[in-house]
């Protein structure tokens, strides 16, 4: 017995001992300074990885509905030989900023070739700011040129040598048909008593305050003092009043579709996803907001592979397929807007209804009615804490 | 190697604590004294942040959200007593009269915990939905105006924390009530107690290290709570769990969001220390048997 006593004890104190090797420089690397990852991946070699891994947002790519595949990435395999490690790990932009940064300010590679954030929330101009996005290889990308007028000059990178548009989407507003009459300004929105309690805002702020300063008849686009301040008082009082029952993300669309909500300040998209006959989605009469989510190389990902996907995604029949899906193979697309000329033309032939639909693919008419926010705005420190105290406290 | 452990037997109580020390000093102390670290730094995410000895960020964490703190402690504490009143009595039938379906009757309480924290909640939106069947009837009782709602509604934040944290006091209930020796309770009534009596002079007391327990339980995750809030509740509703959320990942002021951290921490374990000064130490200790 005794034996068998001191066996056990002995593997208890090994197993210790094992433990604390095996920890303890682990420990010793993840704390120290060391970029070794870092240093090996960004090189200048015009080859192709074997992996490219990938940091999107959920639902933001075509899928084959049976095999639950993404076709567009299978084909880049077939093409290139190169595999695309796809992650949907990124919910919003703070969080995820979050998630990357300590790595990142290290100086450590976050193990990431591609990341996509969007341009009105200050964590992309932050990274490009900091000096955490490598540069894109332009030789491997001749299908810039595919890329849309509009998106050329964004002020958070004026010459697109670190990020490229991966989707656009418009906020505006959705209403329930079954519980409202047509809600088409943000003035109704916010003030009409017959809503009350039954409207929620989005807890972006870039969003949400280009809709309320369109309707102040201010710019969203040069943000001052003024005008932050009477958007900000006019949302506040909304909250006060109990008009506005929440801020949320996109998790206002299910409420609206249940009957919780009459109206709210919504995403094209997600109501192109919902495909309800009663939800409609309008830009709001004074206007609405246009955002881009970018493809951005944080710091140490491979900047030539990630620059052939990128160059690979701005084909015109890549981006199409990606788009619209195609319901012969029973595809589903991405919905939103796609930045790539020609995409129209090569969705038309898979998918004509997804093509010919207004929040997929706007006409010129509508992209005139809405409006990019204020970058300097976003990354106003006095406003963000103004904002953050309104939503959660 | 035998003969030195033979020899130094009393080292193995230390052995056997060795791993859970271990855990706790790499993943709580050592995390705990970064936040510490953190919460006297400042600056921002722009030019980075520089440890200063900042103690303003505790004295503006307390005057810009008493407001929060305040509520929050407010809302954990009507749900620790709610699910207290709830509770007890289930506890108490199961303990006494489960019989052969304790085992199943216990499995039910737990049940819901085979689902995550999030969807729970999540289903607590679909059951108070304004169209639902919760709604239409209070309407009907005419305790919710017509076109009212409940969702958004600190009603509704409360209630989803009760449910939610349920179990963590109906199963120290349960242990210490099924540890009560029954013959106590026979000698009470032989002694001329009424039940009534025997009760709160013989079963009550002898819960009491169950109800410490399942009220510290429930009160400190409560109290730390934003999830209900946020999906429940309106923005006058959000508690300091919502601010300390929204300083950390919306805001990337980690000073003030570690400051707060601390500050609940420290509210929470100096209310922990005079809950357990009254009632007795050895409630506390007794209810770890």
């Amino acid at each position: 017995m005794t034996q068998s006593q001191f066996t056990r004890q002995e593997l208890l104190r090994r197993g210790l001992a094992g433990s604390a090797l095996l920890t303890v420089p682990g420990l010793l690397a993840a704390c120290g300074s060391g970029s070794k990852s870092a240093a090996t991946t960004t090189g200048g070699t015009q080859q192709m990885a074997k992996t490219l891994h990938f940091s999107n947002w959920t639902l933001y790519i075509d899928v084959n509905n049976k095999t639950k595949s993404h076709p567009s990435l299978q084909e880049f395999q077939q093409k290139y030989g190169t595999h695309v490690d796809y992650v949907e790990d990124i919910n919003d932009n703070a969080s995820y900023f979050g998630k990357i940064q300590g790595a990142l300010s290290r100086g450590q590679s976050i193990n990431r070739d591609i990341v996509v954030l969007t341009d009105n929330d200050r964590y992309l101009s932050l990274m490009i700011k900091k000096g955490w996005a490598e540069k894109l290889d332009k030789s491997a990308i001749p299908n810039i040129k595919n890329l849309v007028e509009v998106q050329r000059h964004p002020t958070f990178d004026p010459n697109r040598e670190y990020s490229l548009p991966w989707q656009s989407g418009m906020t505006g507003i959705a209403y329930n048909d079954k519980l409202t009459d047509p809600v088409l300004t943000v003035t109704d929105l916010l003030e009409n008593p017959k809503l009350k309690g039954k409207v929620t805002s989005l807890n972006s702020m870039g969003d949400a305050l280009t809709l309320v300063m369109l309707a102040n008849g201010d710019d969203p686009s040069h943000v001052t003092d003024k005008s932050f301040n009477a958007a900000f008082a006019r949302i506040k009082k909304a909250v006060d009043d109990k008009q506005i029952r929440q801020f949320t993300g996109n998790d206002y669309a299910p409420s609206l579709a249940k009957g919780d909500l009459a109206a709210a300040m919504s995403w094209s998209g997600d109501i192109a996803q919902i495909g309800n006959s009663h939800i409609h989605w309008n830009v709001p009469k004074d206007g609405g907001a246009l955002w881009t989510d970018n493809m951005l190389i944080p710091k140490g990902g491979n900047v030539y592979t990630a620059s052939v996907y990128m160059n690979y995604v701005y084909d015109p029949a890549v981006m199409g397929l990606m788009e619209a899906g195609d319901p012969k193979r029973n595809i589903t697309g991405i919905y939103y807007i796609p930045p790539v000329i020609g995409a129209k033309a090569a969705a038309l032939k898979l998918n004509p209804s997804v093509a010919n639909n207004e929040l997929i693919f706007p006409s010129a008419e509508t992209l005139s009615q809405v409006h990019l926010f204020d970058s300097a705005a976003l990354n106003n420190q006095k406003y963000l804490t103004q904002w953050q105290n309104l939503i959660s406290g | 190697m035998v003969a030195w452990l033979h020899r130094r037997r009393g080292l193995t109580p230390y052995m056997l604590l060795a791993p859970g020390l271990g855990f706790l000093a790499v993943f709580f102390v050592v995390p705990l004294g970064f936040l510490g670290y953190q919460s006297l730094q400042s600056g921002n995410i722009d030019f980075g942040y520089a440890f200063t000895w900042a103690w303003g960020n505790y004295k503006s964490a307390v005057t810009d959200y008493r407001a929060e703190f305040v509520r929050s402690i407010e809302y954990a504490g009507i749900a620790t007593v709610l699910a207290l009143v709830l509770s007890y009595p289930v506890a108490y039938w199961i303990a006494f009269r489960g019989g052969r379906w304790k085992n199943l009757l216990l499995l039910m309480i737990v049940a819901p915990f085979f689902v995550t924290y999030l969807i729970r909640t999540l289903a607590w939106e679909t059951i108070l939905s304004d169209n639902g069947l919760v709604v239409r009837t209070l309407v009907h009782l005419h305790l919710v105006s017509p076109g009212g709602h409940l969702l958004a509604t600190s009603t509704a934040v409360v209630a989803g924390i009760t449910y939610n944290f349920l179990p963590f006091m109906a199963l120290p209930l349960y242990v210490s009530l099924e540890q009560i020796d029954q013959r106590l309770i026979e000698a009470a009534q032989d002694l001329y107690a009424s039940n009534w009596k025997a009760f709160i002079r013989v079963t009550v007391p002898l819960s009491l290290p169950g109800v410490v327990a399942g009220t510290l339980l429930t009160f400190i995750p409560a109290a730390g709570d934003f999830i209900n809030a946020q999906l429940l509740g309106a923005p006058q509703n959000h508690m300091i769990g919502n601010v300390i959320q929204s300083k950390f990942l919306e805001l990337t002021d980690y000073p003030a969001a570690a400051a707060m951290s601390f500050i609940l921490m420290g509210a929470i374990l100096v209310g922990v220390i005079l809950y357990a000064r009254a009632v007795g130490t050895e409630q506390l200790s007794g209810s770890a048997v």
